[in-house]
């Protein structure tokens, strides 16, 4: 399964666990299993309607940029990070 | 007379176009005064604005009566907060994983309950001449309630520090919301960003030696020499068009429409030639004022600021204080680092915190790590992006400490650094592993460079090292559309406007994949309606991502080449095939015409063909750069000489050689301005007092040495030629590599920036006080 590394300020959500394995074969069921079992945690990831990844994140999977947003393919031993995108001072 | 050493070839890949130095295609224009910068658009009927701006840092907006001005003869429209639409706190994306609250950026335009900043917009007056207008701000009655102001990060973090927005909640997740909520109680911090890595207090345990430092810098400017400057046109059919010199058009017009509620299809904008960016260039000041002015006068209107403007009422880089704190092993390994960064943001959240926290430790290998930053508003202009946001001031503290560390286990700082590098699959403080990086070889070709190894003598003099790493992840999407014309040239569309001579860059890779000189490829920057969408030139990646469109532009017409070709000789185009601009049978060597010869057939063979392309990359990469700096430092006034400077830096491939290492060149000599001499200076009531090239130093030519550069060609693996972005790196390390020669010059380690005179001269006393009292 992906293993995905929950951003420190959202650990809370996980029970302090910096790292969980979830199902998926795109970020979007990914991410919608990391709901399933951590309830919250999508809030801060998507957007209100829930079809994008919050503007400001980026989704880096084994180390590549996603550019596909939550369409985005995902292997089964992928590692998947939420970092704050590098903006360059807007906000 | 500095040695003259040859680039760093690691890859063997040979290319015919990319690596050469063809003369730029917009050299004639830029050396004769033919381009057309913002400023020069003159169109019939046009109308000149100035912008009134407030004379507090901080103060609530009681009343603004425009009677008097608007009376005047030759005004023709006045304009403040209330004609431009409201907004909410909606996060948009504003490409290249920049985001925008629109009712900040709205404000930042024109204020409307309160000013944050001297120099905040308040009304903006459109007149028949720029010198009525001017004269007509003057009859603008702003009445205003002056309200305490908090200027540095540290004021406004304390308890009951004055608030800037009242409900400003602090972002709690990533970048978080960074917007206002009914039931806040106010904060000034805008966001909180953490990483944790391993066990940072197992790591100090194993320590032998732990160096503990805190340093601060000040907003600097992008300093860049062509001041804002747009013109809008609103017509009678509801469509605008903006004329303006950014780093990205589709961006101007992206936020032009979302301010002014406007779908995008009924706005253009036109690039024109731009005068330096430096990430300076990437947000709308004045654009939605101007063309609300033209809707209301039915004219086009031009706005161009002065420098003052430029330095008061635009985005300078943040302030703030870094503290850094590092434990290694007596035989040179790093156990554990931890930082603490605190940028101010300027009015608006949104400082490049994530920059400094992303790059800090990133050139090394450390198991245990922790990183914090705070995102804190202050009153002062909003920071906005500069050449590698946030990065610089984070290796000016981080660089130290490990020059620090190298000091106490009497270790060459070079080693230190070769013996913690990063490499490929290291994992990083922030999370993710490296992809092919070449940091350890960059140092050794460092340590082994002549600069180096050279020996430094004299008084007062000292060599400083310093690296620094970027990193980019796609830069987002870019398009390119390329022509082929009946005499076999091209003409090639892109979007990137071009800084730093990127179309030359830009036709070499379409050249190259095409076989043809690059002189036979006309590059132009098109506007808003005649491209595909293209994000930014910013993150070092114009070269990278619409050089790859060209090079997939060129790969889509040899493909309608080679099928015209089969169609003329009446054969599959499985047995045709296109080699070095020349496309024969693979078979039957009768069948053979050049690209030069198809071309002119075209028009009467099926028509014209047209190459186009649009990519969205996945990751450039990281890349690392190191900086050797000899200084002298005039122990009775206090001034710091640059003797010698050398840059060795991986840049994967160098399409265009002169104008990478023009890059580098330029970007340490913004370090060095940086470092020694500029910084926003305040008033403690917030107002700027050095607001004029005049007393805001930037380092000119005859105060430096010619800059050595060394580039190191990887062959970056994520890029058709193998390139990396080369604009921002080079500004990282300097700051640090200037403050470590100025230690070994003096014994004296400086934290604050700049290192200007005076600060040296109070750090020599402090020494000598110190000395003097440990005789005693």
């Amino acid at each position: 399964m992906p293993e995905v590394w929950v951003p420190t300020r959202l650990q809370s959500l996980t029970g302090g666990q910096q790292r969980v394995r979830v199902p998926g074969r795109t970020l979007r069921q990914v991410v919608n299993n990391l709901e399933r079992d951590f309830p919250g945690i999508r809030a801060y990831l998507c957007d209100e309607d829930g079809e994008d990844i919050t503007p400001g994140i980026a989704v880096v999977i084994d180390g590549l940029t996603a550019n596909m947003g939550l369409l985005e393919e995902v292997k089964e031993n992928s590692e998947i990070h939420f970092l704050p995108a590098i903006g360059g001072g807007t906000d | 007379m500095l040695e003259y050493k040859p680039n760093l070839v690691l890859s063997t890949k040979e290319y015919k176009v990319v690596g050469t130095r063809p003369i730029r295609h917009d050299g004639l224009d830029k050396v004769t005064g033919r381009a057309r910068y913002g400023a020069d658009v003159l169109l019939p009927g046009m109308l000149h604005a100035k912008i009134l701006r407030s004379p507090h840092a901080h103060a609530r907006i009681k009343r603004i009566d425009t009677s008097k001005a608007l009376a005047m003869p030759g005004v023709k429209a006045v304009l403040t907060a209330a004609d431009l639409p409201q907004h909410s706190d909606r996060l948009a994306d504003m490409g290249e994983g920049a985001t925008s609250n629109y009712r900040f950026l709205s404000d930042n335009c024109m204020a409307s309950t309160k000013v944050l900043y001297k120099g905040h917009a308040v009304a903006a007056v459109a007149a028949t001449s720029p010198h009525i207008a001017e004269e007509a701000m003057a009859l603008i009655e702003v009445e205003y309630e002056v309200l305490p102001s908090v200027l540095t990060a540290e004021q406004a973090m304390k308890t009951g520090a004055t608030l800037l927005h009242e409900r400003l909640v602090t972002g709690t997740a990533l970048m978080g919301p960074s917007g206002t909520a009914a039931d806040s109680n106010g904060t000034n911090v805008g966001k909180i960003i953490e990483f944790r890595m391993g066990d940072l207090e197992k790591g100090y345990q194993e320590a032998d030696v732990i160096v503990d430092r805190k340093f601060s810098n000040e907003p600097v400017h992008q300093g860049y020499i062509e001041p804002h400057t747009c013109t809008a046109m609103w017509d009678a059919e509801g469509n605008l068009t903006i004329w303006v010199s950014s780093q990205g058009h589709f961006q101007i017009r992206d936020q032009s429409a979302a301010l002014l509620k406007l779908p995008v299809s009924r706005v253009k904008v036109i690039p024109m030639e731009i005068g330096g960016g430096f990430g300076g260039k990437t947000l709308v000041y004045m654009e939605p004022v101007a063309a609300l002015l033209s809707r209301k006068t039915g004219h086009p209107v031009k706005i161009t600021m002065t420098r003052t403007e430029v330095f008061t009422s635009t985005g300078p880089t943040s302030g703030g204080t870094i503290r850094v704190k590092m434990g290694a092993t007596r035989d040179g390994r790093i156990t554990a680092a931890e930082a603490h960064l605190v940028y101010e943001a300027g009015a608006y959240p949104g400082s490049p915190l994530y920059g400094g926290i992303r790059q800090i430790f990133a050139p090394y290998s450390i198991p245990n790590s922790y990183l914090k930053g705070f995102d804190v508003v202050v009153n002062k202009p909003k920071t906005a992006a500069y050449r590698a946001p946030g990065a610089p001031q984070a290796a000016f503290a981080c660089e130290q400490v490990i020059d620090e560390l190298a000091q106490k286990i009497n270790m060459d700082p070079l080693e230190f650094r070769i013996l913690n590098s990063a490499m490929e699959n290291t994992r990083q403080a922030t999370g993710p592993v490296n992809g092919p990086v070449v940091y350890k070889e960059t140092l050794q070709i460092t340590k082994n460079h002549p600069h180096y190894t050279a020996p430094l003598k004299g008084p007062y003099r000292g060599r400083g090292v310093a690296a620094g790493s970027w990193h980019t992840g796609g830069s987002g999407a870019a398009s390119a559309a390329a022509s082929v014309n009946a005499d076999g040239s091209i003409s090639l569309v892109e979007g990137s406007p071009d800084i730093g001579g990127s179309r030359a860059a830009m036709a070499m890779q379409l050249a190259e994949a095409l076989g043809i000189a690059a002189e036979q490829v006309k590059p132009s920057v098109g506007d808003t309606d005649s491209i595909g969408y293209t994000t930014m030139t910013a993150g070092s990646g114009a070269t990278f991502k619409s050089g790859w469109a060209c090079h997939e532009a060129a790969q889509d017409i040899k493909r309608q080449m080679v099928a015209r070709a089969a169609r003329i000789w009446e054969v599959s185009p499985e047995d045709v095939e296109y080699k070095d601009a020349v496309l024969r049978h693979k078979r039957d060597s009768e069948l053979r015409m050049t690209f030069q010869q198809l071309a002119a057939r075209l028009n009467a063979t099926g028509g014209p063909i047209v190459g186009s392309a649009t990519i969205v990359p996945k990751a450039m990469g990281d890349c690392l750069g190191v900086h050797i700096v000899d200084v002298e430092v005039d122990p009775e006034t206090g001034k710091v000489d640059i003797l010698r400077y050398t840059v060795v830096e991986d840049v994967g491939k160098a399409i265009h050689p002169s104008y990478v290492e023009g890059q580098i060149q330029g970007g340490a000599v913004q370090g060095i301005g940086w470092a020694l001499n500029e910084e926003y200076f305040y008033a403690n009531d917030g107002q700027m007092m050095n607001n004029s090239f005049l007393d805001y130093r930037m380092p000119t030519a005859l105060d430096l040495p010619m800059i050595d550069t060394v580039l190191v060609e990887s062959d970056n693996p994520s890029h058709p030629y193998g390139l990396r972005g080369v604009g921002e790196l080079p500004l990282i390390p300097p700051l640090a590599a200037i403050a470590n020669a100025i230690e070994r010059a003096i014994g004296v380690r400086i934290t604050q920036l700049p290192m200007n005179p005076a600060r040296i001269l109070e750090a020599l006393e402090a020494k000598e006080n110190r000395r003097s009292a440990t005789k005693k």
